[in-house]
């Protein structure tokens, strides 16, 4: 095996994946350069601490939580003060996305890709394409599958819009708001190593609703098993995401209560998937509805299926 | 709402009305050639009014009004909902690039985002022109085709005077959700459909 030196190393880009390299990248240019390496625990031993301190952060949660109330010093009600949170940089976004895109296992996103810099524009900014994106795909589905009706008169719909910033929205923000609420409430009763801010939260979710863009998108596809299989998709990447970043803040905790909180976590997003596909895209069976009443199967199963 | 650079300094109280409206009406009148043949120049930033974003976005909201006897749920957008949605979308592009680090003022960039808007309203024109044909496909087509341009021109004229005052390496972050509004607006002009 190689030198202690070299495990040391090789921790950082341990994970020895290209995703790896970025975040050293990321913490040069954001933290003072070439020092932030140093300050990283070096591996108590043994390759199974390794994994852990990549996720926990032990004195890393530490002493970044000092360098983020270093940062934030600017009292509430200046401009300054709210300009810490767009702190970032074009690539510094992208790399968020991309790993809100591909989680792997063991990668905790928050300790990975936001290391205590929680921007507020990726979740805002993800947040309205994902309103409009809805709004217009759903449109646009509708449109399609009604398109040979003579009795259709088309109608931009526009109230949907409304309805669907309403709910994306409350989504990105309450839930992480009741999410840390709980998660600060079991901190004063179990001491939990690792602990999120209300913003890392907030970071986690907004990037974690990207993967519904080029979804919503691809739900205009009239077919039933299509749109299945893209909300299976979707589902998969930003719950596993999200589950992946919420398990080490529970697992000290009581088994079933941790299980319980990621179990709610996945199924809210469930909820939210499900209930935007079914209120904003009509059912493709409706296209199939027959004029005459001499079809009485057709008639059931599209019933059924709406 | 305007801003003045006194060359001298004289009272402008004493001046018939003719010469008040004619001089601002000016203003705004270069300001749209500025917008329709897009160079680098600072004309726009320095001089900011916000007369033309308010004319454009009133015969916006005004052309976008179907006749409004149906109120049904699921209609088309009101004029107030267009009036919200482009002034708030401004409003909101503007604190995305101050707090992202610009050095361009609110109204200046309210001002250039508002002026931008005018290949679009003439956008609309020709579509509700064009509207008055016989409607089919080849309508649709017509109508996307203009649509598609004139937004690719608010982007590139946007983009022109907006571009500069972002830090380098945010510009992108910067100019994406002027491309959403646009691409907001222009979905608005698109689906129109009149009674």
């Amino acid at each position: 095996m190689a030198a202690v030196d070299d495990l040391q190393f090789e921790e950082f880009g341990d994970t020895a994946t290209s995703l790896a390299a970025n975040p050293d990248a990321t913490t040069i240019s954001i933290e003072d350069p070439g020092e932030t390496p140093k300050h990283q625990p070096g591996p108590p031993g043994g390759s199974g601490r390794e994994e852990d301190d990549e996720l926990l952060g032990n004195d890393d949660s530490d002493k970044t939580e000092l360098l983020a109330g270093q940062k934030k010093s600017s009292p509430f009600w200046t401009f300054e003060y709210y300009q810490t949170f767009f702190d970032v940089d074009t690539y510094q976004v992208f790399d968020r996305i991309k790993g809100s895109l591909l989680p792997i296992p063991g990668k905790n996103f928050v300790r990975l890709y936001i290391r205590s810099n929680p921007d507020l524009y990726g979740p805002f900014w993800i947040c309205a394409t994902l309103v409009f994106a809805i709004a217009i795909s759903g449109n646009l589905s509708n449109f399609l599958i009604h398109l040979g009706r003579k009795t259709y008169h088309y109608v931009p719909e526009f109230r949907k819009v409304s309805i669907a910033a309403t709910i994306i929205y409350a989504y990105a923000w309450l839930v992480p708001l009741a999410l840390w609420g709980f998660l600060v409430w079991r901190n004063s009763k179990v001491m939990n190593i690792v602990s999120y801010s209300f913003l890392e939260i907030v970071c986690v979710y907004g990037y974690s609703l990207f993967i519904y863009i080029p979804t919503a998108i691809l739900w205009i596809i009239p077919q039933k098993v299509v749109r299945w299989i893209l909300v299976m998709i979707a589902l998969g990447i930003s719950g596993s995401v999200l589950a992946m970043t919420f398990w080490p803040a529970v697992r000290e905790d009581n088994r079933r209560i941790a299980l319980a909180t990621v179990v709610t976590i996945v199924l809210l997003h469930v909820l939210l998937s499900v209930g935007c596909l079914a209120y904003f895209f009509d059912a493709p069976e409706m296209d199939h509805l027959p004029t005459s009443t001499a079809a009485p199967n057709q008639t059931a199963a599209a019933a059924k299926a709406s | 709402m305007r801003s003045r650079i006194r060359e001298f300094d004289s009272s402008t109280l004493n001046e018939s009305v003719q010469n008040t409206i004619m001089r601002d009406l000016k203003a705004v009148g270069k300001k749209f050639m500025h917008v329709l043949y897009p160079r680098k120049s600072n004309t726009l930033l320095r001089d900011w009014d916000l007369w033309g974003p308010l004319i454009l976005c009133v015969t916006l909201a005004l052309m976008l009004q179907r006749g409004s006897v149906d109120s049904e749920k699921d209609g088309g957008p009101q004029f107030a909902e267009v009036f919200v949605i482009v002034w708030f979308g401004a409003v909101t592009i503007t604190l995305n690039s101050k707090l992202l680090g610009g050095n361009i003022s609110f109204f200046q960039s309210l001002c250039v985002l508002g002026y931008c808007i005018l290949p679009l309203t003439v956008a609309m024109l020709v579509c509700r022109l064009v509207l008055l044909a016989e409607p089919g496909p080849i309508n649709f087509m017509v109508r996307l085709f203009v649509v598609i341009v004139m937004f690719a021109w608010s982007i590139v004229a946007s983009t022109a005077f907006l571009a500069d005052s972002q830090p380098p390496n945010r510009k992108a972050l910067a100019v994406y959700p002027v491309f959403l509004f646009y691409f907001v607006i222009s979905w608005m002009i698109l689906t129109f459909t009149p009674q």
